[in-house]
């Protein structure tokens, strides 16, 4: 089964990383390279990125009238800064991968589990 | 699949067991067969097959062996092996065994669910790592990484090509056995558009799962696994229609059904039930055989298998058993002592799409469309699976 863990910034979370040493910095890094290179390893990861900050996003004009939204979707507090797919045996470790993401710990990583074309009942 | 292909997946196992005797290196031995495959597949259908086609394979897979371990060599700082090829055909019998020995390798117990399942259609099924990526819809190299740490692990727990002693017999064919019905439930989906490569998951599991019965007659519940598997794929050509929407038993063009793969299936059911010691995989093969034998929905024997349900209940206890005998108890009794049943069923299933699902149908039953609908509404909201989401939804919209 394929899970999406996204993993969310904040204004909060955006000033700790800023106020953050060098050394601080770069083990925050290593932390991210290890989960990288231990998911290759395994085999459960299918992809992983980082997303440019939310000031770099571009919004399609509405063309049909939904009526009021909570957007624009940019000035939301909650970004999502980047994710990692991976495919692995339940929902259990993707929970357990999530929680080797550095974000984690100020409960920004969320765990969405992917729709595909199976478990279909089969009888 | 050519026919070439095939040869070459039932030799696969084969080879790779010639080898293993030999040298015993899983890690080697397995790419080395990888490539003698591969160099098969492109060259036999040019030049044509050899005599002895398994003998080639062995040949070709031993050199490159020894190139992989001279390569590793300085590091590994092993003894001098025996490097003398097989000179005929070897013994059939002989690979036989080495097939039910590395099928119990490769779902050792150090490897999880998903290494098992890639290991086992690579090394026994003969599937490239291509082959299985896509079937699984991931990139090549997630297989290739899940395969190359998979044969590590075997490696660092020790495990040598070998059957495993008569105590652990039991517990190592039920983990095979579970592999195998995973690759099956893994291919059984809508085959439409982009699901279309993994209907061969199915087939490769009815390969595998024939070949093992074969070696162990006398395992009732590998043959009940066969007749399920053989059973529920005579299904398939009704399960969708032509742009890949869901069709539910009920309404499935029976005429469509596979006729020669029910008589099969269904034989060989019967015969497991009356000498073997019955099991889960018998029981819901059974149950498969009771829907493949009704000519019409309304024929179906639901008595029996409510019965059947029953008992399967009471041997593997789980919530997903239970919705499944709920299920079957209101086609007998009606819908709304099942639907008090469903209401009182343990937490373990709120959240579940499919007691939404049966509750939508359960509702609809009693003549209550609107709580159908809206049961239907949440059921697909919450279910992981495309077609089945489609198929709610158009349940939902149809009652509105």
């Amino acid at each position: 089964m394929k899970y999406l863990i996204l993993i969310f910034g904040n204004p909060r979370s955006r000033a700790i990383w800023e106020q953050f040493s060098d050394e601080q910095r770069s083990a925050g890094y290593a932390a991210y390279g290890a989960l990288d290179e231990s998911l290759r390893a395994s085999g459960e990861l299918i992809v992983s990125e980082a997303l440019t900050d939310p000031a770099m996003a571009q919004r399609l004009p509405a063309r049909v009238d939904l009526g009021p939204t909570d957007g624009p979707f940019a000035e939301a507090k909650e970004q999502l800064a980047g994710f990692f797919l991976v495919q692995c045996d339940s929902m259990q470790r993707a929970v357990e991968i999530a929680g080797r993401i550095p974000e984690s710990e100020f409960g920004l990583v969320e765990v969405r589990p992917v729709m595909d074309l199976g478990d279909v009942d089969l009888q | 699949m050519t026919e070439i292909n095939l040869l070459l997946r039932d030799l696969a196992p084969q080879v790779l067991g010639a080898l293993l005797r030999t040298a015993g290196d899983f890690e080697a031995s397995e790419d080395a067969v990888q490539e003698a495959l591969l160099a098969a597949a492109l060259q036999w259908p040019v030049d044509g097959v050899p005599l002895h086609p398994k003998a080639w394979l062995i040949t070709v897979a031993d050199r490159r062996r020894i190139e992989i371990w001279r390569g590793d060599a300085a590091r590994r700082r092993r003894e001098a092996i025996n490097s003398a090829l097989p000179a005929g055909e070897p013994d059939p019998r002989s690979g036989i065994d080495d097939t039910l020995t590395l099928l119990m390798l490769c779902c050792h117990p150090s490897l999880t669910p998903l290494s098992q399942v890639a290991l086992t259609l690579r090394a026994v099924g003969g599937l490239t790592t291509a082959e299985i990526a896509s079937a699984f819809l991931v990139p090549e190299s997630t297989i290739g990484q899940r395969i190359s740490r998979a044969k590590q692990r075997i490696r660092a727990s020790g495990a040598r090509f070998r059957l495993p002693p008569a105590t652990e017999f039991d517990e190592r064919i039920a983990a095979v056995r579970q592999v195998l019905y995973l690759i099956f439930t893994e291919g059984s989906t809508a085959s439409s558009g982009t699901a279309l490569q993994r209907v061969e998951l199915t087939d490769e599991a009815i390969r595998l799962t024939r070949q093992l019965q074969s070696l162990v007659p006398d395992d009732g519940e590998v043959a009940g696994l066969l007749a399920l598997m053989v059973l529920t794929d005579a299904r398939r050509p009704a399960r969708t229609q032509a742009d890949g929407a869901l069709v539910p038993l009920a309404l499935q063009d029976r005429g469509r059904w596979d006729a020669a793969a029910i008589a099969e299936g269904t034989a060989l059911i019967s015969a497991t039930l009356a000498t073997a010691v019955v099991g889960p995989f018998q029981l819901q093969a059974a149950i498969a055989a009771l829907h493949d034998e009704a000519s019409t929905a309304a024929d179906t024997d639901w008595a029996q298998i409510h019965a059947l349900y029953l008992l399967l209940e009471r041997l593997t206890p789980g919530p997903m058993v239970t919705l499944n005998r709920i299920v079957a108890q209101s086609m007998v009794l009606g819908p709304q002592s099942a639907l008090e049943e469903l209401n009182g069923l343990s937490d373990s299933l709120s959240g579940h799409h499919r007691v939404h699902a049966v509750r939508a149908h359960l509702f609809e039953l009693s003549g209550e469309a609107a709580a159908a609908r809206s049961e239907y509404q949440r059921a697909a909201r919450l279910t992981r699976s495309i077609p089945e989401q489609r198929y709610l939804e158009s349940q939902a919209s149809r009652l509105a």
